[in-house]
């Protein structure tokens, strides 16, 4: 099964349910308790998980996201480390790599797309990468079987949706609010618009992130027609306050998945 | 009507996150809408005039020309409203918000002089105005905060990595990245993705048509040699821009060498060399690690203190039409004690590393954009100094 089918194998064996995807920085708050947290996720009853490399200059993320990826390139982690716990997972769930083009791009689009088949991972979310600049990461990825996940947001008219929407592999990445990631209070007011609009856009699955940090917000936004949500900041957040950072993920990652049941 | 370059050879692009896309078509529509527009030039012409003080001088400067042996003509920048050529491309974008109905106004400012100039292109426009700075630039560069306060915006302070522009930028992206529907975002340099780079040179390019008509005028000739800082490189892209033609002129940006070039600790991409990258949403020159972790830029002039610049002047480096250069904080506050003294004019630290590569490279009839003053570097450099 290649990494396209994979992403689609999970999201299908959800029959009509929500897929719960956690996302979780690669080395924080260390290489091996990372690991320990993506495990403690699948353990919990996510689908796949989402795994971000820490980056310098996170355009996209949030204060909660940015410090703990400034965190983990300060104690030392680096790409390689990051792929050896996308290795480490990669077996267990279905990971899609979360990295900002330059890091990409500094490996070469073929030489990371295969890191990722090394590392057993599925696709690749790249935040700064629009449609117009993607043709290398699109090709080097196809050719190999793997999802380049592209997102979409509320601002995005629907002539642009159309052919991103045509272009998306794994699942479309519906960002659910102008903004960068974090928790917020409440579901965006217009998320079922922006759900239904990327439905229509696309034939694979809608996953919605940015802002979903309670079950409640999670069940409300499956709800809204979502066929995936995605949980960031809250479970970052969850890992870095806690003495257990695997058990706190996994309880929080528990709470998500009884809500989508 | 020509396009407005998305790419300057393989430099530029768009890397940002999907959010912004519509906005940056939006921007380019209007601009391109804006710039034939006679009565847009008409008013933004009167402002540039009447409230910021065009056209600028042109001035040779005796003293120093006779201490290096050779006449150096400088384009007095410094002696605009709010005290650099920031005010050009702050007074041209604010007009455009408003032409796109967009009432609030986001900027980020190194040295402060970008953030004082937005400052005061919304307070003449009734625009509201958010200035993200970081935390050791507001240390550094005090009074230009407090000028910004008095000034009606709000400077919002950035605490993440070294607290310096590079932060302050990316900050100020979050920040459009939320509002896009209702504010524009004014940066402040040739930098970030399309079509940023090609405004922000637009409206500082009457630096280099004023100041070619003025050294025509003056000595009948054009000048050998443009010489301008290079931080993100606005002054720099508007210095050079009328002169891309003149097969004749050299062309030489100054960046900063911070602590040296081998320390590591500098803000001279260009002149390191090595693999381009993206940093603010283009591909360009840019300080980075071997894995692609952008790197902190160190200069003694906050506005130099960036470790990407413009992907213009990566083309021009590349095909070779400009020459970059770098220069040490020490040459550089050197340079601008010899200026106060000599000449008697206070330059900005950052100009400063322009004109100690001037001193110390005579050419004949060179010209120098005098892109500031430097009264808000006097804490710093008195500090440093004594």
């Amino acid at each position: 099964m290649t990494g396209t089918e994979r992403i689609e194998a999970a999201f299908a064996a959800r029959d009509g349910k929500a897929a719960l995807m956690p996302y979780l920085m690669a080395c924080y708050p260390d290489e091996a308790t990372s690991i320990e947290i993506g495990m403690a996720c699948a353990d919990a009853g996510a689908d796949l998980v989402e795994l971000g490399i820490p980056y310098s200059d996170p355009l996209a993320d949030g204060p909660v996201i940015h410090a703990a990826a400034t965190a983990a390139l300060d104690s030392g982690a680096t790409v390689v480390g990051a792929l050896r716990v996308a290795t480490a997972l990669g077996d267990r769930i279905p990971v899609v790599v979360m990295c900002y083009a330059n890091l990409v791009m500094t490996m070469g689009w073929d030489a990371f797309a295969e890191q990722l088949i090394q590392a057993n991972a599925c696709g690749l979310i790249c935040p700064d990468l629009p449609l117009e600049e993607a043709p290398e990461a699109l090709a080097a990825l196809d050719a190999r079987g793997l999802a380049l996940v592209p997102l979409v947001a509320p601002t995005t008219p629907d002539s642009r949706l159309a052919d991103i929407g045509e272009r998306a592999r794994g699942f479309l990445y519906t960002v659910s609010v102008a903004g960068t990631t974090g928790e917020r209070e409440g579901i965006a007011p217009g998320v079922g618009d922006v759900v239904a609009r990327a439905k229509a856009s696309t034939s694979v699955p809608v996953a919605v992130g940015f802002g979903i940090s309670t079950p409640e917000q999670a069940a409300g936004t499956a709800d809204a027609g979502a066929d995936g949500v995605i949980i960031g900041s809250r479970l970052v957040r969850a890992a870095g306050e806690s003495d257990d950072p695997a058990e706190a993920v996994g309880a929080a990652v528990a709470e998500f998945a009884a809500a989508l049941r | 009507m020509s396009a407005v370059e998305h790419r300057f050879g393989r430099y530029g692009g768009r890397y940002v996150p999907e959010t912004l896309m519509p906005a940056l078509e939006e921007l380019e529509a209007a601009w391109i809408e804006a710039r034939d527009d006679a009565a847009f030039h008409a008013e933004l012409d009167i402002l540039l005039r009447d409230f910021a003080g065009r056209p600028t001088p042109l001035y040779l400067a005796e003293r120093l020309s006779e201490l290096r042996g050779a006449e150096l003509w400088l384009k007095r920048e410094d002696l605009l409203h709010t005290g650099a050529h920031k005010i050009n491309n702050a007074l041209g974008q604010a007009l455009l918000a408003k032409r796109m109905g967009k009432r609030r106004i986001i900027a980020e400012t190194g040295a402060g002089q970008h953030g004082v100039a937005t400052a005061v292109a919304c307070a003449r426009l009734g625009l509201d105005c958010v200035v993200y700075m970081g935390a050791e630039d507001i240390r550094r560069q005090q009074p230009n905060v407090e000028r910004m306060r008095l000034l009606g915006a709000t400077v919002a302070p950035v605490e993440s990595g070294a607290k310096t522009l590079k932060e302050a930028v990316s900050e100020a992206i979050r920040d459009w990245v939320a509002s896009v529907e209702t504010s524009h975002y004014i940066i402040g340099s040739a930098v970030g993705p399309a079509p940023f780079p090609a405004i922000v040179r637009d409206f500082h390019r009457v630096i280099s048509d004023e100041a070619r008509a003025q050294m025509l005028e003056r000595t009948g000739s054009l000048p050998k040699r443009v010489i301008a800082c290079v931080g993100g490189g606005s002054n720099a892209i508007g210095g050079f821009a009328a002169f891309l033609d003149d097969e004749g002129v050299e062309l030489i940006g100054v960046e900063a060498a911070g602590e040296g070039l081998d320390s590591g600790r500098h803000g001279a991409p260009l002149t390191a060399g090595g693999r381009p990258g993206i940093l603010h949403g283009s591909l360009s020159a840019v300080m980075q690690d071997e894995e692609g972790q952008i790197a902190e830029a160190h200069s003694v002039s906050a506005g130099l203190d960036y470790p990407g610049s413009g992907p213009q002047h990566a083309h021009l480096r590349e095909t070779g039409r400009a020459t970059y250069v770098a220069v040490t904080d020490t040459e550089a506050l050197a340079a601008f004690r010899q200026v106060c003294e000599v000449e008697g004019i206070i330059p900005a630290l950052e100009t400063s590393h322009a004109l100690a590569w001037a001193m110390d490279n005579p050419g004949d009839r060179d010209l120098l954009i005098l892109s500031g003053r430097g009264d808000k570097d006097l804490a710093e450099v008195l500090a440093r100094t004594s």
